[in-house]
């Protein structure tokens, strides 16, 4: 359940150095009965469609009348030098992939700093244009967090993606770019990770007694922190 | 004003320590005499509700914290809950003077989602609705930041030559400041009768208006010792910091999404980046007094060979990209507006993060005005040019 729904598309991403990822076309086709991703059907049309992969989307949703779509543009592995140099490097924990056009790196949890600090200093990406996430409630490891940066030097975009799981943290790299300092609170304020070594790590857009995080996918849109509303704005309920 | 001296020792009302024989004290007279104030959230000056903590030495800054948030409404959660197609309009009103291009690069990164391109009459038409645009949103920040400063008239200049653009658009749309403009896949609109005529003779119009603006400030003595040298911010600094747009370029960074990643039709045309030297003020005044002109420039050439054909690219009526991620970021007049778009394949976005240029512009503050003094803290918060409805989204 973990690395099978981890790369984005079953069919092109390099299966020969992930052993989870050769795991991944059979778990998709056979899904709807076992995974629990799949089975809980029409009843969240977004949630469960979690983002598994582009054949299982279209070939297993929650409505059966959805098929034939045709296969829109996947993912296909990303090869270039600065790809090259970093697959030496750190093998198996980082991957490349190009998907219209935009190239982006998924890489483990534990070559983050080592990553985005080279990315920095050796191949002059020196504008982190965003630091986001994105929330995958059936996956064991919930989070997305995805670094967008820009060289001005090479005039290119590149995004470094990676996973974690709920509580799990992430080294700051407000020391890399000053800018993440912000980015880096609205990620806390929206999604509740934490950022280590992030010099003032405290909700930014939302009131600082707030709890809970709305960009979660549990939390529900019209959701709000009753007893804030009720303590701060003296009313029984902001609706 | 700018350069900041020591103040005078503080007297004997406001200061618990004032009877110390100051000149003497082993203590340093600066920590004696720290202050804390709040700024806003309901300020003329702060462009919206903004609340700033300014911790002072007398006149002095020596830091700052924004707090920011008053306006949050979840848009990125909106957008979670809504169609592709019903999110749109919502994108308008983050930066509310500029909704023309929010509009632009929501549309164009879910153009981008789904593989389509708009054709070339709708870009043509995007584009000089955007520069329009840009031109309102400029108006409206040299108005207001003028203000600010102490010059009232350029705000009634400003507002009555916005006005003629605000008719264009509403003419075109039916809408003044939350335009809806676009489409995905295009336009949803034909130009209107008259409309090449109506936007040459605002080409026309405008250039000795902003002659007009400039005759006003560009020399004027007071004008320069309010901008001059005032939060002034370095090349290095910005990239780090992540700013963008007329507060980069002022520093000195030759860099326009515009010129360096074209989108819509911006490759068509012949056009200059302004850039400054300082990264003052005064700097950031000009890149965007030029920046006027460069759109005029710019819509000069796109309205007299706007192509004919459709204005709708062959976009599905429900529309439901296939499964994947997508960064797509425009030159808006604030910086660079970025949309990160997830699909999961259904016809609701399974995820929109807005990278919003004023948010991250904003953050510059603190670093702009260290050591500067109160009264340029309002020049500075003029000069980012932010809109609150975009930091706090």
């Amino acid at each position: 359940m973990t690395e099978e729904i981890k790369t984005p598309a079953p069919p092109p991403p390099a299966g020969e150095e992930k052993p989870a990822a050769e795991k991944a076309v059979p778990p998709a086709q056979a899904a709807p009965p076992s995974t629990p991703a799949k089975a809980a059907p029409p009843a969240a049309p977004t949630a469960a469609k979690t983002p598994s992969a582009a054949g299982a989307a279209t070939a297993a949703p929650p409505k059966p009348a959805a098929h034939a779509k045709p296969a829109g543009p996947v993912p296909v592995p990303w090869s270039s030098p600065l790809v090259e140099k970093y697959k030496r490097q750190y093998g198996s924990g980082l991957d490349a992939q190009t998907y219209l056009g935009q190239n982006y790196f998924s890489v483990d949890r534990s070559l983050i700093p080592n990553i985005l600090t080279l990315l920095r200093d050796e191949e002059q990406f020196d504008y982190c244009v965003d630091v986001t996430a994105v929330h995958y409630p059936k996956r064991d490891k919930q989070f997305d967090v995805i670094w967008i940066l820009y060289s001005f030097a090479r005039n290119e975009r590149v995004r470094v993606k990676t996973q974690i799981a709920d509580g799990e943290s992430l080294p700051s790299v407000v020391p890399i770019w000053a800018t993440a300092n912000w980015l880096e609170r609205e990620v806390f304020d929206m999604f509740g990770i934490k950022f280590d070594g992030h010099p003032d790590l405290k909700r930014i857009l939302l009131p600082e007694g707030w709890k809970g995080f709305p960009l979660r996918k549990d939390y529900g849109i019209l959701q709000q922190d009753q007893e804030w509303v009720h303590i701060n704005l003296g009313i029984e309920s902001g609706q | 004003m700018s350069v900041p001296t020591k103040p005078e020792p503080a007297n004997a009302l406001t200061n618990e320590v004032s009877n110390l024989d100051l000149a003497t004290s082993e203590k340093p007279y600066l920590d004696s005499n720290e202050l804390v104030i709040n700024m806003g959230p309901q300020h003329p000056a702060t462009h919206g509700v903004l609340r700033v903590i300014l911790k002072l030495d007398g006149e002095k800054v020596l830091g700052t914290e924004c707090v920011i948030g008053y306006l949050h409404r979840g848009v990125e959660k909106i957008a979670e809950n809504r169609t592709y197609t019903m999110f749109n309009p919502y994108v308008d009103r983050m930066d509310y003077v500029a909704a023309v291009s929010n509009g632009l690069g929501y549309c164009e990164a879910v153009e981008k989602l789904l593989n389509v391109e708009a054709p070339p009459r709708a870009k043509y038409i995007r584009v000089i609705l955007t520069e329009l645009n840009r031109i309102a949103s400029h108006q409206l920040w040299l108005g207001t930041h003028a203000l600010d400063i102490g010059a009232m008239t350029p705000l009634f200049y400003t507002f009555r030559d916005r006005e003629e653009i605000l008719k264009i658009f509403e003419k075109y749309c039916g809408a003044r400041l939350t335009t809806h403009a676009f489409r995905i896949g295009g336009c949803q609109y034909e130009t209107y009768a008259g409309f090449e005529k109506e936007v040459e003779n605002y080409l026309a119009f405008l250039p000795p208006k902003i002659d007009e603006y400039e005759a006003l400030l560009t020399g004027n003595r007071i004008w320069l010792e309010r901008t001059k040298n005032v939060g002034v911010i370095s090349a290095a600094d910005a990239i780090a910091l992540g700013v963008t747009g007329p507060v980069l370029r002022a520093s000195g960074v030759k860099w326009d999404l515009r010129k360096a990643q074209p989108y819509a039709a911006y490759s068509d045309f012949d056009f200059e980046i302004p850039t400054g030297k300082n990264g003052d003020t005064f700097d950031r005044y000009m890149v965007r007094m030029v920046e006027m002109r460069q759109s005029l420039r710019i819509i000069e050439q796109a309205v007299g060979r706007i192509p004919e054909g459709p204005i709708m690219a062959k976009v599905p009526k429900v529309i439901k990209p296939a499964v994947g991620e997508i960064y797509h970021s425009i030159e808006a007049p604030k910086g660079e507006l970025g949309y990160f778009i997830v699909s999961d394949g259904s016809t609701q976005p399974y995820r929109v993060r807005v990278r919003p240029p004023s948010f991250v512009n904003l953050q510059a503050l603190d670093i702009m005005v260290r050591g500067m003094l109160v009264a340029d803290v309002v020049a500075v918060i003029g000069t980012l040019d932010i809109v609150l409805g975009e930091v706090d989204r």
